[in-house]
């Protein structure tokens, strides 16, 4: 990544409304060659309709989308891109490498098809038909074929939705692969740990704006939080109303606190129950920054 | 940054043709299109045209037309329209959409799978026609009827198109089957139009599928007239209707 390199894909100053809704906000947003930026944020945010407009699905009301440097719009400029929507029902009957074929016939110079189906898992379903095969297999022929076209540029919205652990993490490992080929990826997420574990870059959003972006570890730090999780009868309401203490609930019958002074609370924690047990105490995840960003968008509105 | 992607010509045309093979292959494969596109008209015919009647009656060449007719708007009105409402539902059109696709692809390859389609009908009733209904017709008026078929669904494309974008996923069959079944009983495709009351018969020619079975009727030898007004009017629904559809897909997707 070459922060010096112009943007493969950017908006500027864009504002969508849908009636009285806001749905982008001025949004200023540029994705760079290479990089692997993770876009969060609650529902209507504002995360699906940011990728519409750079998609060209949706022409900006105000301000401007541009996908290497043109409209995106052009259909040469999406010669670039591989894309993977949060649903696509593709057609049933068709067998998964008829699929792949079609797709890989709307670029200049695709992968060869064996090439897509290896990287994507897919290389045991090319003759079955795509509606007989599982919501978690689906999903990996879709992978297959948003990268079937050798992109520079891969959106990926929510794509590891319906997949168990073992399928999302050969899917990690293959989008690790196409970023270190040198394409970059814009992924939206509900899994935090997705973007933990992928994003070299998180874009946090709210009500059509960005809340805040750097590394995932900048974001950490910015909120500071640790998790305290323990097996205690203490009421969660009660700890919850606690100083220094900035949210506490039950989480499979465990005391879960998220705190910014864990010192001082689990002090207090231990001297308010004396049978606590099997105590843990971490830095926060991506998670807790997230909810805590959120919090003080919410308070700061 | 080198931001001009081109693709060859022969690429491109090669995108066309393997949306066109995907079209085709994908209906073929779905028995819930096939059959009642395939059968309705020809089991319509089976019973009116060759079992009521007396084989090569005029009633039976008469019929051959009609039902053709009949069976040739079927593909143009669900391969269109029921498919279009159930992609913009299920999110197909959005992707094909954001992908690279040639433009026009994805029009393309479902118009030619509904004339293919047409004809196949077409030819169905044909051989029934022939054979069993004990019609005799010059090849060149064999000719005419695959070709009335191959073209003559265009309109019905086109109008399944607009339907296709005024509902979406799966109410459009019920809706298209509401302009289907009525359209072909006012445009005298299940009864001769002389059967039916003065005002209906005043007003077939507002119905696209009355200036094709003046087209098919014609193709058997019954025809009345000239035969440009028709091709003209179904020129003209065919038009209006495009520019209905692509108006409404551009407003609401």
């Amino acid at each position: 990544m070459n922060p010096s390199m112009p943007p493969v894909a950017e908006l500027v100053g864009v504002t969508q409304r849908y009636g009285a809704l806001t749905a982008l906000d001025a949004l200023d947003l540029a994705v760079r060659p290479g990089e692997l930026l993770a876009l969060l944020g609650p529902n209507g945010a504002g995360k699906s309709t940011s990728i519409g407009v750079l998609l060209g699905l949706v022409r900006p009301q105000s301000g401007q989308a541009r996908l290497f440097g043109r409209d995106p719009q052009d259909v040469a400029s999406r010669r670039r891109i591989g894309v993977m929507l949060q649903s696509a029902a593709l057609p049933a009957t068709l067998r998964v490498g008829e699929l792949l074929r079609l797709t890989a016939s709307y670029y200049p110079a695709p992968r060869p098809l064996a090439e897509s189906a290896g990287l994507a898992g897919v290389d045991d379903l090319l003759t079955r038909p795509y509606g007989k095969l599982s919501g978690g297999q689906q999903r990996r022929v879709q992978f297959a074929l948003a990268l079937c076209g050798r992109p520079d540029l891969l959106f990926l919205d929510e794509p590891t939705v319906g997949m168990d652990i073992e399928a999302r993490q050969k899917l990690w490992a293959a989008i690790r692969t196409l970023v270190g080929e040198g394409c970059a990826v814009v992924l939206t997420t509900h899994y935090l740990e997705e973007a933990e574990a992928l994003a070299q870059r998180v874009v946090v959003m709210g009500q059509g704006r960005v809340l805040t972006e750097g590394s995932v570890d900048d974001l950490r730090g910015r909120v500071g939080m640790t998790r305290i999780r323990c097996l205690s009868d203490l009421d969660a309401e009660a700890v919850a109303g606690w100083t220094h203490v900035a949210a506490a609930q039950r989480e499979e019958g465990r005391l879960v606190v998220t705190t910014a002074a864990a010192e001082s609370v689990l002090r207090r924690l231990l001297d308010a129950d004396t049978a606590l047990s099997e105590l843990e105490v971490r830095r926060a995840g991506l998670a807790e920054a997230f909810v805590e960003l959120s919090r003080q968008d919410r308070e700061a509105a | 940054m080198d931001a001009t992607i081109t693709m060859s010509p022969r690429r491109v045309a090669g995108a066309y043709l393997q949306e066109i093979r995907s079209e085709c292959l994908r209906y073929l494969r779905a028995p819930s299109f096939i059959l009642p596109v395939t059968l309705f008209s020809t089991v319509f015919y089976l019973m009116f045209g060759v079992l009521l009647n007396h084989s090569g009656s005029d009633a039976s060449r008469y019929l051959l037309a009609s039902y053709t007719t009949f069976g040739v708007i079927g593909p143009g009105l669900f391969g269109f329209g029921a498919s279009l409402a159930i992609e913009r539902e299920g999110g197909l059109l959005t992707l094909k959409r954001a992908l690279p696709m040639p433009p026009g692809a994805y029009l393309l390859g479902k118009m030619v799978m509904a004339m293919g389609m047409a004809t196949l009908v077409a030819a169905l009733l044909l051989t029934l026609g022939l054979t069993l209904g004990g019609v005799t017709l010059s090849p060149a008026r064999v000719l005419a009827m695959l070709l009335a078929g191959a073209f003559g669904v265009l309109p019905f494309c086109a109008l399944g198109m607009f339907v296709g974008t005024l509902i979406k996923g799966q109410g459009a069959p019920g809706l298209l089957n509401l302009v289907y079944l009525p359209m072909a009983f006012l445009s005298g495709l299940w009864l001769p139009l002389s059967m039916l009351p003065k005002p209906l018969q005043a007003m077939a020619p507002v119905w696209p599928s009355y200036h094709l079975n003046q087209l098919t009727l014609a193709a058997v030898g019954m025809g009345q007239g000239a035969l440009w007004p028709h091709v003209l009017a179904l020129a003209a629904f065919a038009a209006a209707f495009l520019v209905l559809a692509a108006r409404r897909l551009r407003r609401v997707g």
